[in-house]
């Protein structure tokens, strides 16, 4: 490994590991009780012994993430599509576009609720609302962000409406398109995770704001914790996961190919 | 004598909003004739070469091409390309790729259009670059790419518009002997715009001087295209007496302008 590459790696790191020792020493040097603030230990030891129903949710919680961000991948796109087709559509459709972004999620996801009858699709309805404008705005932007050369080049040769979209516009909006679905798929899971505390809901479709719900009514603090870091945890890996999908998709426009 | 290449009758271009980018102009362009465009800024280089691009149509006048207009150009014989200012290379393709795209658009058949790259990469020495892409290559070597895109159509006329503008001097000397060579291999007619007098005296075997408000053509100035355009050319006395010429046509142009402005 590069000496850059292992800073990288190697800094955070060290950080982490001494703001947990630190927050270890102060909960046993005060002995802090672990109902006030547990210590890193007592989150950890609640992870294993909650760990089937917290593992439960966290797949709960990430189908409803999935489900929103490749629903909005879909919708995203296909509405992108429909916006750059003309000026006319898009300045008569925008406005809609804008409004449902504008409109904080928490204020219409119990009326989503209760029109929804059955608890999984309204969670997913209500993530795919937050999740799905990065990617319009951005597939948007990134169709618009042809090269005017070479837009003329493809027109002095005559290409066909097909060539134009294929050869030019999906791969131009292609960077743009990633960035979108990097800032959508942390976008899906927060809005996963709001959704189910509107809902609340218990039973199979019990996801981790559902366990931290439940853990802050029983006072069982540590179990919050560990319900946090689980969140925390499937947000990094979203994150990475999306950062190597576009890294692998944008390779050659870097000139790493 | 044979057919013009293209002709411009008395072709003009005034913009919407009334700008008059180019009073008519008369101009005849010969087979094989190298003809550089120089003149000051916003004089109508550009909109002459897209004029003969057909990228504009004239408001008034007429263009011709091989005697006829526009529909037939393309076809075997009459083929055209445009090299603009910058590469405008679509970044995510390689360089073998970007140099077919014409032919790709064109449907010519996959097989043949690889084969034909080859060639056209060779002509501007980056056979060893077909693989790698846009981002990894100097600017210079952008160029070249965009050169042999133009190139791999075997047009009969070739129009460019600043092509070596954004390069240093040395890397633009290099491809104008590269470019010099390329038209002495015979066939091709080239129309260039350039701000850089020492490139037209360098490449052209005409060079139209450009004037102002509103842009017409002040002066021709016709070189010998037997001389053969090398470095050696480039340090002859010969050389420095066409500078010389074109640059006291240039001075006229400024004169008028600032006259006119005074
Ligand atoms: N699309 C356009 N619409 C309106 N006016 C235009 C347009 N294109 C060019 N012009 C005007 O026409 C005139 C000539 O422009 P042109 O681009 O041909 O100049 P040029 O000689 O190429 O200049 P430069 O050396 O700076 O490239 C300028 O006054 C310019 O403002
Ligand atoms: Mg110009």
């Amino acid at each position: 490994m590069k000496r850059a590459q292992l800073s990288t790696v190697l800094g955070p790191l060290i950080v982490g590991i001494a703001v947990l020792a630190l927050w270890q020493a102060i909960c046993r040097l005060w002995h802090i009780p672990p109902y006030l603030m547990p210590a890193p230990t007592d989150i950890a030891a609640s992870l294993v012994a909650n760990a089937v129903p917290l593992l439960h949710a966290l797949r709960s919680t990430l189908l409803v993430t999935f489900a929103a961000l490749l629903i909005s991948v879909v919708l995203g796109v296909l509405a992108a599509f429909v916006l750059v087709q003309s000026r006319l559509i898009e300045r008569s459709l925008m406005p809609y576009v804008i409004i449902m972004q504008v409109t904080p999620i928490v204020a219409i996801a119990p009326l989503i609720i209760i029109l929804v009858k059955s608890t999984l699709p309204a969670l997913i309805v209500c993530a795919t609302l937050i999740a799905i404008f990065p990617i319009i705005s951005n597939t948007l932007a990134g169709l618009r962000s042809v090269d005017p050369g070479l837009e003329s080049f493809f027109r002095m040769h005559k290409a066909s409406r097909l060539q134009m979209l294929w050869r030019l516009r999906i791969p131009s909006a292609l960077p743009m398109f990633m960035a979108g679905l990097r800032i959508s798929a942390g976008l899906a899971l927060v809005g996963a995770i709001v959704a189910e505390f509107v809902a609340g809901t218990g039973g199979n479709s019990a996801g981790l704001a559902y366990e931290i719900l439940q853990s802050g009514f029983q006072m069982d603090i540590p179990r919050m914790f560990a319900a946090l870091s689980l969140i925390t945890l499937a947000g990094l890996a979203l994150y990475f996961a999306m950062a190597l999908l576009e890294r692998l998709a944008l390779h050659r426009w870097h000139g790493q190919g | 004598m044979s057919l013009p290449i293209v002709e411009m009758l008395a072709a003009e271009k005034t913009f919407p909003g009334g700008v008059q980018a180019l009073a008519p102009v008369e101009l005849s362009v010969r087979p094989g004739e190298l003809i550089g465009l120089i003149g000051p800024s916003g004089c109508g280089k550009s909109t002459l070469l897209k004029l003969i691009a057909n990228l504009h149509t004239p408001s008034a006048g007429e263009m011709r091409w091989w005697g006829e207009d526009f529909t037939r150009v393309g076809e075997a014989g009459r083929r055209l390309s445009f090299v603009f200012q910058d590469p405008t290379l679509m970044p995510w393709a390689d360089v073998a790729t970007n140099v077919r795209l014409p032919l790709d658009l064109d449907g010519i058949p996959r097989d043949e259009a690889r084969a034909r790259v080859a060639p056209a990469l060779a002509q501007v020495g980056l056979s060893h670059a077909a693989d790698r892409t846009p981002a990894q290559l100097s600017g210079g070597m952008r160029m070249r790419v965009s050169i042999a895109r133009a190139l791999v159509t075997r047009p009969d006329l070739l129009l460019m518009d600043e092509p070596f503008a954004a390069l240093d001097e040395f890397t633009r000397n290099r491809l104008d002997e590269d470019m010099a060579l390329l038209c002495a291999q015979g066939g091709l007619t080239t129309i260039f715009v350039t701000h850089s007098l020492t490139e037209a005296a360098f490449l052209s075997t005409r060079v139209l001087v450009m004037a102002p408000d509103p842009g017409r053509i002040h002066a021709e100035y016709a070189i010998d295209p037997t001389i053969v355009r090398d470095e050696a050319f480039r340090l002859s006395a010969e050389f420095a007496a066409i500078c010389r010429d074109l640059s006291a046509l240039l001075n006229e142009v400024s004169h008028a302008r600032a006259a006119a402005d005074a």
